[in-house]
C-alpha cells in the first residue's frame, strides 16, 4: 500500500482556523476580565487571515486532496468566504451586548470560531465521513452556544430542545448515509455518483437512503416540516448567539445540500426535484403565514426565515447551473439580511432589555429617524421590494424556476411573498405610523450604530448594483 | 445646448437625491429650509422636463434622449432609457404637478414636513423612472420602489383610518405586480433580453399571448384602477394627505394606463383582441356604475375618487377600442384616435383630477371635513374660490372648452365607428358626470349658508390661488388648444396602431 502525501495547501485556511481556536483557547485563560478585548481582537484577526488564505487559494477550477474527501472548487472558497465575513460582522455587532450580559467571554469566540472551522470543513466536504465530521462540529458548538447562560432558564430550555432534535435529524442523515454506503460501497461523493449513473444499483435502496439524508438536511435548514425547534431557539438563545445560528450556519446548510443533492446524487435528480417542490412549498408557505401571528420579533424572524429556506430550496430544485447559482445568491443574501434584521433587536436593546417584542418598534421614527429608514430599508428588502437586495435574490431564484417550466410553482412563491409582506410591513407601520410606547432614549454604542448602519446601507447599495456577486455565484457553477 | 446632458438621468435622479438631501435638512422644528430645498429641487426637475418638450421630435416614433448602460450583466438588465410621444407628457404631467404638490403642502403639513417633501420627491424621481425605463426590469424596479413612499404618506399624513389604507394599498397593488414579474421572466426566456423593444418584436404563440395578458392585466387593472379591483382607490384616497391624493390620481393612475399601452398592447396584440370584449366591457362597467357610485356619496374626496375610475374607464375603453372597430368597419383607420382620445384623456385628467383634489384641500384645511352636508353656501364667503371650484368642476363633467371634453369626446368618437350601444353606455357619462359633479357643486359652493363654520371662512391666500391659478389656466388651454397635445403623440400612436394589427402569432403554430 502506498502512502500518497495529500496536498496540505488547499487545506490551508482550515489549519489556520483550528490551530488560531486552539491558540486562543489558550491565550484566553491567562487574560483577565478587563484585557479580554485581546480574545476579541484575536479572533477577528484569525477570520480576516483566513479570508485572505482562502482568497488567496481561489482557483476556477475544481482540486480533491486528502484521498479525496476534501475538495476544493470556486463554490466553496465563496461560500468560505461568505462565511468568515458574515462571522466577522457578528463579532461586530454582538461585542457590547455581550459585556452588557456578562457573555464576553473566551467561551464565546472559540466555539464560534470552532463553529466556523465546521462549517469549512462541511463546505469543502467531498465524502460523507468529512461532511458529517464537519455538520457535526458545528453543530456542538452551536448547542453550547445557545446555553451560554447557564442561568436563563428559556435558553437552557432552547439548547437543550435544539440538542435533541438535532441529535435525532443527524441521526436521520447519518442512517441514510449508512444505507448509501451499504448500496453503493463507498463513502465518496465522486464514487457514489459514478456507482449511481452505471445504473446497476436497485433505485428503490437510493431513494430511501435519499430520503433520510434529505429530512436531516432540511432539518439543518430549518424547511417545514422539520422547523420546530427553529421558532423556539432563535426565540429562546440570546440575540448575539441567535444572530449567529440565523446566518453563517445557513451557508454551510446550503454548501451541504449542494454537496449531497448535486455533486452525490445528481443521478437521482428525478427523485429528489418532487421532494424539494414539496419542501419548498410548506416552507414558504407555513413560514409566512405563521409569522404573521407573531408578536415577538425574533419569532417572527425565525419563521420569515423558515420562508427564505424555502426559497432558497426553490432555486436549488431546478437542477440546472443558474439555479444553485441562485440558490447560492439567495443564501449570501439571507445572510446579510439576517444579520442586519437580528442587529436591529441587538440595536434596540439595552443592559437588562430585550426589545424582542414588536411592541418595542412602536414610533421609532419619532424617537430616532434614522435607525427608523435603516430597519425599513431591511424590512422592504425581506419582503423582496426593490430596488433592495431581497429583491434581486427573489428574482434570480424565480427566474430558474421559470426557466425550468415550473411556471405554477413560480406563481405560488410569489403569492406567498405577498402574504408575507403583510408582516414586514406591519414592522414599518409599528415604526411610522404609531405613537410611541417606551420613551427611552436609543443609545447604542457608536460601534454598534455605525455596523448597523453600513449594514442596511449595504442593503441598498447591493440592490442597485447587484451585478457584481451575481456574477461571482454563477461563476461558481460554471464548471 | 441641452443635447449633450443625459436629461432622464437628470430628471430621475435629481428628485431622488434631491429627496434624500431634504431628509437630512429637515431636523428644524419648522422645517423651512427642508421646505425651500424641496421646492428648490421640484422646480429644477420642472425646469429640465422643458427641454423635453421643446427638443422633442415630433416626426418619428423611435425612442428619444435614449440612454444605455449595462447594469446587471448576469442577466442582460440594462439602463436603459428613452421617451416617445407615449411617454413624454406623462412625464411633464409629474413634474409639473410635483411642483404644485410641493407648494400645496407648505403651511398644512406640520407633522415632520421635511420626510413629506423628500417622500414626494423620491417618488417623482421613481415615476419619472417608470415612465422612461426601456428594460423591463429596470422599470419593474422604480414601478415597486414608488410603493415605498407611498405607503409612507399615506400611513403618516393620512386621515383617521389611514393605517388600514395605506396597507390595503401596497398589498393590492404589490400583488397585482408580482404577476406581471412572472409574465417578465417568461418573456426573458423566450427574448433572451429585458429590453422592452425586443419584447415588442417577440413572435408568442396565442395562448401563451392570453396568459401573459392576463398577468399584466392583474397588475395594470389593480394600478388604473379598473372595476372590480378598484376598492384600494377610495379608501387609499380618503385617508391620504391632499398631495397624496394629488399625486396618486394625477399620476400614479396613469402608470397602470401607461402599461397597457407599453406591455399589454403591443406585447401581446392578439390576446388584446382575443380579450377586448373584455377590456371594454369592464371600461364600460367602471363609466357607467362607478358613475352611480359616485353620485351617492357624501364625502367630497371619495366622490371624486369614484369620478377617477370612471374617467379612467375611458382611457382604458379608448386603448381597447380598435378591434371592436376594425371588426365593424374592416380596417384600423380608426383606431387611432381612440388610442389619443385615451392619452388625452390621461394628461387632461392628470389637470382635472389634481384641481379637484388641490379644491377640497383647500376647504378641509379650513373646516377639516370632507362631508358634503357641513358645507353650503361657500360662494357668500369664498367667492375667488368658488369661480376655481366651478370651472374645475365644468371640467370634470366634461363641459366643452375645457380639458375634460376634448379625450372624452374622441373615444365616443371612436366608440360610435365600433358599436352603437358602446358609445351610447360610454356618453352616458355626460350625464351621470354632470349630475354628480354639479350636485355636489350645488350642494357645497351654492345655497344657503347653514353651518357657522362656514360664515367664517376666509378666502383662499395668494399660495391658494396660485396652484388653482395655474391649474385652471392648463384645463382651459387643453380645452381649447389641444393640438400641441396631440401633434407630440401622433406619429408614436400611428406606429403602435401599425404593430398590433399585424398578428404576432407566429404562423403554423396557434
Amino acid at each position: 500500500m502506498n502512502f500518497e502525501m495529500p496536498n496540505f495547501a488547499l487545506a490551508m485556511p482550515e489549519m489556520f482556523v483550528l490551530g488560531m481556536a486552539c491558540l486562543i483557547l489558550l491565550v484566553d485563560l491567562f487574560l483577565n476580565e478587563r484585557s479580554r478585548v485581546v480574545t476579541y481582537l484575536l479572533s477577528q484577526a484569525t477570520l480576516v487571515g483566513a479570508f485572505i488564505l482562502t482568497l488567496s487559494l481561489y482557483t476556477p477550477v475544481r482540486e480533491l486532496t486528502f484521498s479525496g474527501t476534501f475538495v476544493l472548487d470556486p463554490m466553496a472558497s465563496v461560500l468560505k468566504m461568505a462565511v468568515y465575513a458574515v462571522v466577522f460582522v457578528m463579532f461586530l455587532y454582538t461585542r457590547s451586548y455581550l459585556q452588557a450580559r456578562q457573555m464576553f467571554t473566551g467561551e464565546f469566540y472559540t466555539l464560534a470560531l470552532f463553529g466556523v472551522l465546521g462549517m469549512m470543513v462541511m463546505i469543502s466536504a467531498h465524502s460523507f465521513l468529512t461532511l458529517y465530521l464537519g455538520l457535526e462540529l458545528l453543530s456542538l458548538s452551536m448547542y453550547a452556544m445557545v446555553a451560554l447562560q447557564r442561568d436563563n432558564r428559556v435558553a437552557s430550555e432552547a439548547a437543550m430542545k435544539y440538542f435533541l432534535l438535532g441529535a435525532m435529524a443527524s441521526a436521520m442523515l447519518l442512517y441514510g448515509m449508512s444505507m448509501l454506503y451499504g448500496v453503493t460501497g463507498s463513502l465518496d461523493l465522486g464514487e457514489i455518483s459514478r456507482a449511481i449513473d452505471e445504473g446497476e444499483i436497485e433505485r428503490m435502496l437510493l431513494v430511501f437512503g435519499l430520503v433520510f439524508m434529505l429530512v436531516g438536511v432540511a432539518f439543518k435548514l430549518g424547511a417545514v416540516p422539520f422547523h420546530m425547534w427553529v421558532p423556539d431557539v432563535y426565540h429562546g438563545a440570546p440575540t448575539a448567539v441567535t444572530q449567529f445560528i440565523s446566518t453563517a450556519p445557513k451557508i454551510a446548510a446550503f454548501a451541504l445540500l449542494i454537496r449531497l443533492l448535486v455533486d452525490g446524487l445528481g443521478g437521482l435528480q428525478s427523485e429528489w426535484h418532487d421532494i424539494l417542490v414539496l419542501l419548498a412549498i410548506l416552507s414558504i408557505s407555513v413560514g409566512n403565514i405563521i409569522a404573521i401571528a407573531q408578536t415577538n420579533i425574533k419569532r417572527m424572524l425565525a419563521y420569515s426565515g423558515i420562508a427564505h429556506a424555502g426559497f432558497l430550496i426553490l432555486g436549488v430544485l431546478s437542477g440546472t447551473a443558474e439555479g444553485y447559482a441562485a440558490g447560492m445568491f439567495y443564501v449570501i443574501v439571507y445572510a446579510v439580511m439576517g444579520l442586519a434584521g437580528f442587529g436591529m433587536v441587538l440595536l434596540m436593546s439595552r443592559a437588562g432589555f430585550e426589545a424582542d417584542s414588536l411592541e418595542d418598534y412602536k414610533g421609532l421614527n419619532q424617537r430616532n429617524p434614522w435607525f427608523a429608514l435603516m430597519v425599513l430599508f431591511i424590512m422592504f428588502s425581506m419582503a423582496g421590494v426593490p430596488p433592495f437586495i431581497g429583491f434581486w435574490a427573489k428574482l434570480a431564484v424565480l427566474q430558474a424556476v421559470v426557466a425550468s417550466g415550473l411556471i405554477w410553482l413560480a406563481v405560488l412563491a410569489v403569492i406567498f411573498s405577498v402574504i408575507g409582506a403583510f408582516y414586514y410591513l406591519r414592522v414599518i407601520k409599528l415604526m411610522y405610523f404609531d405613537a410611541p410606547a417606551d420613551e427611552a432614549r436609543i443609545e447604542p454604542g457608536r460601534e454598534l450604530a455605525a455596523v448597523f448602519s453600513g449594514n442596511a446601507l449595504v442593503i441598498l447599495a447591493m440592490g442597485l448594483f447587484p451585478g457584481a456577486l451575481m456574477a461571482i455565484c454563477i461563476q461558481a457553477f460554471a464548471l | 445646448m441641452f443635447a449633450d446632458l443625459p436629461l432622464l438621468s437628470l430628471l430621475i435622479w435629481v428628485p431622488i437625491i434631491g429627496g434624500l438631501l431634504v431628509m437630512l435638512a429637515g431636523s428644524g422644528r419648522t422645517g423651512l429650509e427642508a421646505k425651500v430645498l424641496a421646492l428648490l429641487v421640484s422646480l429644477l426637475t420642472f425646469a429640465l422636463s422643458i427641454p423635453l418638450f421643446t427638443g422633442f421630435d415630433t416626426g418619428t416614433a423611435a425612442m428619444q434622449f435614449t440612454e444605455f448602460k449595462p447594469w446587471i450583466a448576469a442577466f442582460g438588465i440594462n439602463y436603459h432609457l428613452g421617451v416617445d410621444g407615449i411617454s413624454m407628457p406623462l412625464i411633464v404631467l409629474t413634474t409639473f404637478t410635483t411642483v404644485l404638490v410641493v407648494i400645496a403642502g407648505w403651511e398644512v403639513i406640520k407633522n415632520k414636513p421635511a420626510q413629506y417633501m423628500a417622500a414626494f420627491l423620491i417618488m417623482e424621481g421613481l415615476m419619472i423612472g417608470v415612465f422612461s425605463a426601456l428594460d423591463a426590469m429596470l422599470f419593474y424596479v422604480f414601478w415597486e420602489a414608488m410603493l415605498i413612499p407611498m405607503f409612507i404618506v399615506i400611513g403618516i399624513w393620512g386621515g383617521a383610518n389611514r393605517v388600514y389604507a395605506t396597507i390595503k394599498f401596497f398589498l393590492y397593488t404589490f400583488l397585482g405586480s408580482v404577476f406581471m414579474l412572472v409574465a417578465l421572466l417568461w418573456l426573458y426566456g423566450q427574448a433572451d433580453s429585458f429590453a422592452i423593444l425586443d419584447f415588442h418584436a417577440l413572435p408568442i404563440s396565442a395562448t401563451a399571448q392570453i396568459w401573459i395578458f392576463l398577468a399584466f392585466l392583474v397588475a395594470f387593472a389593480v394600478k388604473v384602477p379598473m372595476w372590480p379591483v378598484h376598492t384600494w382607490l377610495p379608501d387609499a384616497h380618503v385617508q391620504a394627505p391632499t398631495g397624496g391624493s394629488v399625486i396618486l390620481a394625477a399620476i400614479m393612475l396613469k402608470l397602470g394606463a401607461y402599461g397597457f399601452l407599453r406591455f399589454s398592447l403591443p406585447i401581446t396584440p392578439d390576446a388584446s383582441q382575443t380579450l377586448d370584449w373584455l377590456m371594454i366591457g369592464l371600461s364600460l362597467i367602471a363609466v357607467a356604475y362607478i358613475g352611480f357610485v359616485a353620485l351617492v356619496q357624501r364625502d367630497m374626496k371619495k366622490l371624486i375618487a369614484y369620478s377617477s375610475i370612471s374617467h379612467m374607464g375611458f382611457v382604458t375603453l379608448g386603448f381597447f377600442i380598435p378591434w371592436a372597430i376594425a371588426a365593424n368597419t374592416g380596417s384600423f383607420s380608426g383606431a387611432g384616435l381612440g388610442i389619443s382620445g385615451g392619452m388625452v384623456q390621461m394628461i387632461s385628467h392628470g389637470f382635472v383630477s389634481a384641481a379637484m383634489f388641490l379644491a377640497v384641500g383647500v376647504m378641509y384645511d379650513r373646516m377639516h371635513s370632507r362631508e358634503i352636508n357641513d358645507y353650503g353656501g361657500v360662494v357668500h364667503v369664498m367667492p375667488k374660490f368658488a369661480g376655481f371650484m366651478v370651472l374645475f368642476a365644468m371640467a370634470n363633467a366634461g363641459l366643452p372648452g375645457t380639458a375634460g371634453f376634448v379625450g372624452e369626446f374622441m373615444v365616443i368618437l371612436a366608440a360610435f365607428q365600433a358599436n352603437f350601444w358602446i358609445a351610447f353606455v360610454a356618453a352616458s357619462t355626460l350625464i351621470l358626470g354632470a349630475a354628480y359633479t354639479l350636485w355636489m357643486v350645488k350642494r357645497v359652493i351654492y345655497g344657503e349658508i347653514r353651518n357657522q363654520k362656514v360664515a367664517a371662512l376666509k378666502d383662499i391666500n395668494p399660495r391658494e390661488f396660485l396652484i388653482l391659478g395655474v391649474l385652471a389656466f392648463m384645463v382651459i388651454l387643453l380645452g381649447v388648444w389641444p393640438a400641441p397635445l396631440l401633434e407630440v403623440m401622433d406619429v408614436t400612436v400611428q406606429q403602435l396602431v401599425e404593430h398590433i394589427s399585424v398578428s404576432k402569432v407566429p404562423a403554423g403554430a396557434m
